[in-house]
């Protein structure tokens, strides 16, 4: 499904020039669970962006089903966004003024889906996720576990292909942050490829597939 | 994005930030209703003008004394008013054919007494023609009576201010009405009717021409009123009178013949310059309220960095995210010219309700006029910041960091 082929990207930082990228090679089936672990600055974050489509690469090829990403104009980087790629930040990322509902709401909106057929999805969703009665509180009314499983939803509303987690444990508890981890690996078993980035050794081991990185270099490859 | 939903985003956007949005809707507002309440004055002095003109009616002709250009130019070398205008002038031009009636006359200042009280009086000698002319009537007594022109009678009508202030409202008629050593007897009082061509006629006492020529002491005429037999015939009589009295006044034409329509023309044009004039000046306040509205949606791309980063995230494209931020400047400013015409039109309402006399209307022109340049104005302005918070990189900006890129 993700085929990345000699990506490179670098930085340019203050006076020296930081490598994140280097000749970065990656194949992923569909479905398939994976842990990416690393230092800071080992380009991790920078493969998470670049997955993601919010950043571009100097050299390099990203297949994304099929399709090469390296060629779509920023419209269709766009597009791709929202059908394929669902994200979950470690700061949640929820806008504060709108609703629970709304915010799950949002990617549905950007596209133009009429309002009738938005309001069943999103009140599906939030029910399956056991969310529906904190449907109309705002986020900051939400605990912290509350508010990534409300961005989760956001994030997979549109049923993406590949959902791209950045820390989602990061400014959770240890509880909290399992649930929304058993969270995240119960929307893979549905189908849907799932890439975790994160530094807490307990959440890389559990997946499937975990990948090591040192200065823009994959350095283990356990399980694929 | 469907356009019911941007709305709604942005409706929930500028209720939440209350005090910024009340800051642009004021500064739009207050533009907007500057720009109807000036034109909307100017109109009205234009109406007002034309209105005063108008009720002399198009087949009356006004001749002054004097050689003057009211379409500019320098002033006559030979100075003004060289000739009076006499009695005897306005009895050969009542001659002439085509001219129905003429109503002379003569204006002055006087201290009148009358039961012990003095009052500086505006006092106006005419014939009963000029009743007739100005479409003046009396509530009580008579009008002037017909005389000749050239003689002198101690008559007089008074305008009700006139009666009120030196009378109380008693029983006039029949009364004397006294300036230094002549008196006058009263023999009618005006209907209560507002200023006219610049006099108040509340506020004067008319005598028969003659009369005010001697109370004065002048033989030269303030002006001359002439009613046609027909408007149709307007050229040929103004052709007429300045041949006439160009002949009577030793070949030189020192008189002005002035028609309705050629000082309605010059005034009309005068004001509704002047209505431009003012209207764009109070359009300059939109350009400032729209450098508000640039400012405020800067503040605003700075302040939702990860906002915006995040709808990129989600799919919303640097085409959208202008949109989102272009149309929220333009719901604000639409908002506040609401706002404005509300104001505008209370303030004019308010003001035609404490002085009845004076007209007000916004012209259609200002009002669309003044929405539009609102709408302009925020867009432009908008435009920056807009395209600013488009060209955001979302990587840096879900970290909350604005680029300098």
């Amino acid at each position: 499904m993700i085929r990345l082929v000699n990506l490179c990207k670098r930085y340019q930082l203050g006076e020296g020039v930081v490598t994140a990228l280097d000749n970065f090679n990656l194949q992923v089936e569909k479905g398939e669970y994976l842990s990416v672990m690393g230092p800071s600055g080992s380009g991790k974050s920078t493969l998470l962006n670049m997955l993601g489509l919010l950043d571009t690469v100097d050299s390099g090829e990203y297949w994304l089903n099929d399709l090469c990403m390296s060629t779509l104009s920023e419209e269709g980087l766009a597009s791709e966004r929202n059908r394929q790629i669902g994200f979950v930040f470690q700061a949640y990322h929820l806008i504060e003024r709108m609703s629970a509902r709304e915010n799950v709401e949002l990617p549905l909106i950007l596209t133009g889906i009429p309002s009738a057929q938005r309001q069943k999805k999103v009140d599906e969703l939030l029910d399956r996720l056991g969310l529906l009665d904190r449907a109309d509180h705002k986020p900051h009314q939400l605990s912290g576990g509350q508010r990534q499983r409300i961005a989760i939803a956001r994030a997979v509303i549109r049923r993406p292909s590949l959902l791209l987690a950045d820390e989602p444990t990061g400014n959770l508890d240890s509880h909290s942050g399992t649930a929304v981890i058993e969270l995240l690996e119960e929307l893979n078993a549905e189908g849907i490829t799932l890439l975790i980035v994160t530094h807490d050794p307990a959440i890389g081991e559990r997946a499937k597939r975990c990948l090591r990185m040192c200065d823009g270099r994959l350095v283990s490859d356990r399980g694929g | 994005m469907q356009g019911l939903d941007l709305l709604r985003f942005n409706l929930r956007l500028i209720s939440r930030q209350w005090f910024r949005t009340l800051m642009v809707l004021l500064a739009t507002a207050v533009g907007v209703a500057a720009v109807l309440l000036l034109t909307g004055l100017g109109e009205g002095a234009r109406r007002f003008v034309l209105s005063e003109f108008a009720l002399l009616g198009n087949d009356v002709l006004i001749v002054l004394p004097g050689r003057k250009e009211t379409s500019g130019g320098l002033p006559p070398l030979t100075g003004e008013g060289a000739r009076d205008l006499t009695l005897e002038d306005a009895e050969a031009i009542n001659r002439l054919s085509g001219v129905k009636d003429v109503a002379p006359l003569v204006v002055g200042l006087t201290t009148v007494t009358a039961h012990g009280l003095n009052r500086e009086q505006m006092v106006v000698g005419t014939t009963e023609s000029f009743f007739n002319v100005r479409g003046l009537n009396v509530q009580q007594g008579q009008l002037l009576p017909k005389l000749d022109l050239q003689r002198p009678e101690p008559v007089c009508v008074i305008g009700t201010r006139v009666w009120k202030e030196i009378f109380a409202g008693r029983p006039v008629l029949g009364q004397w009405l006294r300036t230094g050593e002549r008196r006058y007897r009263i023999i009618g009082v005006l209907e209560e009717k507002g200023v006219g061509l610049g006099t108040d006629m509340r506020d004067v006492v008319i005598v028969p021409v003659a009369s005010a020529m001697q109370l004065f002491n002048t033989s030269g005429l303030f002006r001359l009123f002439i009613k046609l037999q027909h408007p149709s015939q307007v050229e040929q009589v103004t052709t007429r009178v300045e041949q006439l009295i160009q002949q009577r006044h030793g070949g030189e034409l020192d008189i002005t013949v002035i028609t309705q329509d050629a000082v309605l023309g010059v005034f009309n044009n005068i004001l509704q310059i002047l209505t431009l004039a003012v209207g764009a000046i109070a359009a300059i306040s939109l350009i400032v309220a729209g450098i508000l509205i640039m400012n405020i949606m800067l503040i605003s791309v700075s302040q939702r960095t990860s906002e915006i980063g995040l709808l990129k995230a989600l799919g919303a494209s640097a085409a959208l995210i202008r949109l989102i931020f272009l149309s929220e400047a333009l719901l604000l400013s639409l908002l506040g010219a609401l706002l404005g015409i509300a104001i505008g039109f209370s303030l004019l309402w308010l003001g035609h309700s404490i002085w009845p006399e004076f007209p007000v209307a916004v012209p259609l022109w200002a009002l669309f006029g003044a929405l539009f340049l609102a709408l302009f104005v925020a867009g432009l302005f908008a435009w920056l910041p807009a395209s600013k918070a488009a060209s955001l990189p979302p990587v840096l900006a879900l970290r909350g960091e604005t680029s300098d890129v």
